[in-house]
């Protein structure tokens, strides 16, 4: 039987006794058969030796039993590692960072603990899904939503964790960890805490009112590994009433500074509350994130032609989309709300634009009344018709994009992606464009579309992120390469400032280490000094974004 | 394996069960409780080929060019190791599924349910894809 990492064969029968007797021997497994399950089959490090290996996981029921795993773990100082759903594909799976320590399962605590139909929060386990959440509204006529990510068989609270991000309204959704309200933790001395007022021992605020009174220690517990979360509020929102989504058009290659200026403004004076989308019809955007036709009038491809590496010459092409009435840019902004107000918010938003961008023109779709007659339901995620994530539906169709099919004959086992964020300005996506497309290039890095025509996603209110994306393969040697160019465009967007949103565990090291390089990375030893005092042995999730309990921190940076 | 031995006895009584119509029985409620589990988790990707799918079908139409069924609960060829190492391994962007997810018992139901139609389980070939 395998024994985890640094831990004697007494120790571990002892501790084997003690977790068996904790959550019973049946959620206790430690057969090869079983403990291969918990790795992640999109792991860049598919069949080598560095792939983690999981010696044993334990899958406790309640708060309570994750208390005790943690404090026998604590105890005979075994290696760690809690999981919500273990969802986190490519960034993960189900793996821990430090081969050879134990998983703690948490997918069997799935309660949801409370709905506030009135204050539209919720209160969650672990293993509590996306699919679950709306199942459970629509079962019990809860008229409340929530935003969706597209992997909805996720956890809220993994996803969370990881910062995820989804893609449906902006305030306290979209970025996942901004709505958190309330954390229930477990200390890897096996304490446990409440934060914000529910430190009080009262639950009467704590989905209502992030802080209490003293530090608000809410995100050390993100992209980090001080605590085991065993409960976590969420504020969400009511039910849809309307949604409204709309382009605006713009003809000039210059114009793209006003378009993302304008929407930050929209956005920040919440006008526009949906995940805007922008996309270039005169580069011929197209890209994981859109619905769009390829270019196929060859006068219009011989200008999109890319020469000695430089983007195609705006002039020319600009003159093309006047005579063929094709915007060098559009913007598609989205309203979530009843649709008299929507109206409201986007005839200001045309009366902007047509003031600030002379000669801009609008596309306008028909407003959704929800609930969602059959026949827009059948529309949904098809070409000019509106994305079921947008709209808070759960839906895996963005993963169907990277199965086998006929763009994709030969697929991988997975995907591997890299997200850098960037600075939501037209001066800053132009440079962005620039960098990704002329290393992608230099690199071998497959270009997802051309980086001239490639968009950020725009996700944050101030900030959007570009995706570069790899296939991960079977054969170890293009895995290798695969990381190889990850790593140097990930340093290469770091020069620039542009840091990545998360990152796949096995490369936590250098991407923590490339990020946080000011002051010879006094923040990542901040991050350390706060592990000491947290985890005195190191057993929780030793390594997770590149913070390493002291008795491993050379051995896990090396 | 203890899987597979249980899944031999239960199919062909399932076979004796379909054959004599008969009602209530624990293989009828075997299948229930297997397309349940099938469709708490298989039927996202696997079930019709829509634009909310995550793609297994539309991947395996494309696959068998009409060789096969592409819906999964469409075919009865599929053996019980197959259906095991796909749902324990995960295959080309499928992900694989924990104890704590879908548990042995749950499997054993979900395999009886695929096979409900595959009459004698023996010599079934190993076609997935
Ligand atoms: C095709 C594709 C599309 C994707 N799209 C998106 C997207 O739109 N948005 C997005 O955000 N992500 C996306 N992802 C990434 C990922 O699948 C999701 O973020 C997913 O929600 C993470 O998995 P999970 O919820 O199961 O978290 P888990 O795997 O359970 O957790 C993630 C990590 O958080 C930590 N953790 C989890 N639970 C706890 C706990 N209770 N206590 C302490 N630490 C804990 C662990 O270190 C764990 O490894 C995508 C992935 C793919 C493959």
């Amino acid at each position: 039987m395998a024994v985890p990492t640094g831990v004697s064969e007494q120790d571990w029968a002892a501790a084997l006794e003690g977790f068996s007797a904790v959550v019973g021997s049946e959620w206790v497994f430690t057969e090869e058969e079983h403990t291969s399950l918990y790795h992640d089959v999109y792991s860049i490090y598919q069949g080598e030796p560095e792939d983690p290996v999981v010696p044993a996981a334990v899958a406790p029921y309640t708060a309570e039993e994750v208390q005790q795993c943690v404090r026998i773990a604590n105890q005979y100082k075994i290696p760690i590692y809690p999981i919500s759903t273990g969802k986190n594909l490519g960034y993960g799976g189900s793996a821990p960072v430090y081969s050879g320590s134990l998983v703690l399962d948490l997918k069997r605590m799935d309660r949801i603990l409370n709905v506030d139909v009135e204050k539209a929060t919720v209160l969650v386990e672990p293993g509590v899904t996306f699919y679950d959440i709306v199942d459970h509204f629509e079962r019990n006529n809860i008229p409340l939503t929530l935003d969706m990510p597209d992997p909805a068989w996720g956890s809220l609270i993994g996803n969370a964790l990881e910062r995820g991000m989804g893609h449906t309204y902006s305030q306290h959704g979209r970025d996942r960890w901004s709505g958190h309200c309330g954390m229930e933790v477990v200390l890897p001395t096996g304490d446990m805490i409440r934060t914000g007022p529910g430190a009080s021992g009262s639950d009467v605020l704590w989905q209502d009112q992030k802080y209490g009174i003293g530090p608000d220690v809410h995100g050390i517990f993100t992209q980090s590994n001080y605590g085991v979360i065993t409960k976590m509020g969420f504020w969400i929102r009511p039910a849809h009433e309307g949604f409204r989504h709309a382009r605006v058009h713009v003809p000039r290659f210059d114009d793209i500074h006003k378009l993302v200026a304008l929407d930050t403004r929209l956005h920040n004076m919440e006008i526009c509350n949906g995940m805007s989308v922008m996309a270039s019809p005169l580069y011929g955007s197209f890209g994981p994130m859109l619905f769009m036709p390829p270019v196929t009038d060859p006068e219009h491809l011989a200008l999109l032609e890319v020469r000695n590496g430089e983007r195609p010459d705006p002039g020319p092409l600009a003159a093309y989309g006047e005579r063929n009435r094709l915007a060098f840019w559009w913007l598609e902004l989205k309203f979530h709300g009843p649709n008299s107000v929507t109206q409201a918010q986007w005839d200001y938003a045309k009366d902007l634009f047509s003031r600030e961008i002379p000669g801009c023109w609008f596309e306008e779709y028909e407003p959704l009344e929800f609930p969602l007659s059959e026949e827009v339901k059948a529309n949904l995620n098809t070409y000019g018709h509106v994305e079921m994530v947008n709209i808070g539906i759960p839906s895996l169709h963005r993963f169907a994009m990277s199965m086998r099919n006929q763009f994709n004959p030969e697929p991988g086992v997975g995907h591997f992606w890299f997200a850098p964020m960037i600075p939501k300005t037209g001066e800053q996506i132009l440079l962005a464009q620039e960098v990704l497309q002329k290393n992608c290039e230099r690199l071998g890095i497959p270009l997802l579309a051309p980086y001239y025509s490639m968009m950020p996603l725009m996700w944050y209110p101030r900030a959007g992120i570009f995706l570069a994306g790899w296939n991960v393969h079977a054969d170890p040697e293009r895995n290798r390469r695969t990381r190889e160019q990850y790593v140097e465009l990930s340093q290469i967007c770091a020069d620039h400032g542009w840091t990545e949103y998360r990152a796949p565990a096995p490369l936590h090291d250098q991407i923590m280490r490339m990020s946080n390089g000011f002051n010879d990375h006094a923040l990542l030893r901040f991050h350390e000094t706060l592990k000491d005092a947290i985890d005195p042995n190191g057993i929780l999730s030793a390594g997770r974004y590149g913070i390493w309990p002291q008795h491993l921190r050379e051995e896990g940076q090396g | 394996m203890r899987t597979v031995r249980f899944i031999t006895w239960l199919s062909v009584l399932l076979a004796l069960a379909l054959t004599a119509s008969a009602q209530d029985t624990a293989e009828e409620t075997a299948l229930e409780r297997g397309k349940a589990v099938y469709d708490e988790w298989c039927i996202i990707c696997h079930g019709e080929n829509d634009p909310a799918s995550g793609g297994g079908t539309a991947a395996l139409e494309f696959l068998y060019q009409g060789a096969l069924p592409a819906k999964l609960e469409d075919r009865s060829d599929m053996t019980p190791e197959l259906i095991t190492e796909l749902v324990r391994r995960g295959r080309f962007g499928m992900p694989n599924f924990r104890l704590t997810e879908i548990s042995e018992q749950q499997l054993d139901d979900m395999i009886a349910y695929l096979r409900r139609d595959s009459g004698d389980v023996g010599d079934a070939n190993d076609s997935g894809d």
